[in-house]
């Protein structure tokens, strides 16, 4: 039951006016700038992006200075935020192989033809605290090369000669929009795979990493990882073409799974696919291997009553703001409903006393 | 006046114009110190595009998320007809690209062409070439250890 209570409004602005002061912090320090989060903790706003949703780099750190660093409360804001945006329109499925890559390796193919390059990675740093970044110090630049300016093709494109790996069926479908029509199960993999694309890194990395655990285990390599910029085409109505309506930056991920076949299937490799915004080199792999989980069925696989290969289960808990939204809501009052609570656990133990009295009276008669 | 324009033409510039840097796009417009009269078709507005990509890179395609957008179309005062269609929430960036959408269907195209387009050109490409050179410098050389038979 809701009962209308009212007061707690200065309360609640004195609180609100409180938190403005805290998020500035001491004032002796200098703010903190859009442009300044939007550079130097590009890594989080790249978060904000993928699980808000929305690729808007600038819309991202005012979020992430909003909601003083706390990402998830961020991602709230996002996705609130782009609920009030007009959709207008679908994009032309990116092309990533047409990507300009940063960073480009195969843990499969030492040889592959575009080489492995590592672009700007913490691989292989040594995880020590450096405390030069403790003071201010101007950058060395990094060092350059003869740049490499044809497209990469896709590593998985050499083993699809041999018909060694499962082809992904060309389509055109038009994939269902889990932002428009609410998720409904079986969700199928495009749905999946726009749900795991903006679901909680935590929880998808998490889920993963149970599957290389043993439970649902289908030993992943990874074939190819990417990152960089794409080009975004739509067709323009009004003009009759289509143009490209800016660049996103893409981290895409693509294992190769073992896969014993079955009985229409001879043995071959199975893939597992990752694709997320900005440069999210963890949760694109957690993602391709937790779409390789789920596609268990399709394959022909064993359900063995792993969390990772249950869709429903995986699907519903994987978005960290409805989450998020029913933990907390808990915390809000709810006073009207513990009344009620109270009300009847008191008469649950006055009947339950006054059946004891009886017993006992009983036993003392007897 | 009216030339004839191809649509890979007018894709191209107005491509271009999309992922323009706001500022620098501003700075050249206002160099070009060529501001049309004009009317609104359709105002500013901004919005959400739907991105798609491809399962495994090749297959069927998904929703992976939205990007913003601003778009508006403007009229001339000789009936030439601008579109913007830009990346991002800025309304004085999708008005520039609209004015140079209509102005590059007249006869300052070739002005034009050389005052904004051209530049914004170059310094994409450069940053494009930047980054590979970057990215060139981290490329693994692998070598083989030859072991010894002594």
């Amino acid at each position: 039951m809701y009962v209308a209570v009212k007061g707690g409004e200065r309360a609640i602005d004195n609180a609100h006016a409180w938190l403005a002061e805290e998020r500035r912090g001491d004032t002796n320090v200098a703010e903190l700038s859009l442009a300044q989060i939007r550079e130097q903790m590009s890594l989080a706003v790249n978060r904000v992006m993928a699980e808000g949703s929305l690729y808007d780099p600038d819309l991202a750190a005012l979020a992430i200075k909003q909601s003083r660093g706390d990402l998830i409360e961020a991602i709230f804001l996002i996705r609130a935020y782009r609920t009030t945006l007009p959709r207008f329109g679908y994009s032309a499925a990116v092309d990533t192989g047409a990507m300009t890559c940063d960073r480009r390796i195969s843990a499969t193919f030492k040889d592959a033809p575009g080489g492995q390059v590592l672009g700007p990675t913490f691989d292989y740093t040594h995880r020590l605290l450096d405390f030069k970044l403790a003071a201010d110090g101007e950058v060395p630049q990094a060092p350059i090369a003869e740049p490499r300016m044809e497209a990469t093709p896709h590593i998985t494109e050499f083993l699809q000669g041999e018909d060694i790996i499962e082809r992904e069926p060309a389509s055109d479908a038009t994939p269902g929009d889990l932002t428009r029509e609410p998720m409904s199960f079986p969700a199928g993999r495009a749905v999946r795979l726009q749900s795991l694309a903006r679901g909680d890194e935590g929880f998808i990395l998490g889920m993963a990493y149970s599957t290389q655990r043993g439970y649902a285990r289908n030993h992943a390599f990874v074939g190819e990882l990417r990152i960089g910029k794409v080009p975004v085409e739509m067709e323009i109505p009004e003009l009759g073409f289509a143009i490209e309506i800016g660049e996103v930056e893409l981290t895409e991920c693509e294992t190769v799974n073992q896969f014993k076949g079955s009985k229409t299937v001879p043995p071959q490799f199975t893939r597992g696919y990752g694709l997320v915004f900005g440069q999210s080199e963890r949760k694109s792999i957690a993602m391709a291997l937790v779409d390789r989980a789920l596609r268990w069925e399709e394959l022909g696989e064993d359900n063995l009553g792993a969390a990772a290969q249950d869709e429903e289960f995986v699907l519903s808990h994987c978005d960290n703001i409805q989450a998020t939204g029913f933990l907390e809501h808990i915390k809000l009052p709810h006073y009207v409903d513990f009344q009620s609570e109270l009300e009847l656990v008191r008469k649950l133990r006055r009947e339950a006393q006054e059946l004891a009295e009886q017993m006992a009276t009983q036993e003392a008669a007897e | 006046m009216k030339t004839d324009i191809s649509a890979t033409a007018r894709k191209a510039w107005m491509s271009l114009l999309a992922q323009a840097d706001e500022a620098e796009l501003a700075s050249l417009w206002r160099g070009f110190d060529h501001d049309p009269a004009f009317d609104w078709l359709r105002p500013p507005e901004a919005g959400g595009v739907m991105v798609r990509g491809r399962m495994g890179g090749a297959g069927a395609p998904f929703n992976l998320g939205e990007m913003t957008v601003t778009r508006c179309a403007l009229t001339l005062a000789n009936g030439t007809v601008g579109h913007a269609y830009v990346q991002g929430r800025s309304k004085p960036k999708a008005e520039i690209a609209a004015k140079v959408d209509a102005l590059m269907q007249t006869d300052v195209a070739t002005d034009l062409r050389q005052a904004v387009l051209q530049p914004l050109q170059n310094r994409l490409a450069a940053q494009r070439q930047a980054r590979a050179a970057k990215a060139a410098a981290t490329k693994v050389e692998f070598f083989t250890m030859v072991r010894g038979e002594d």
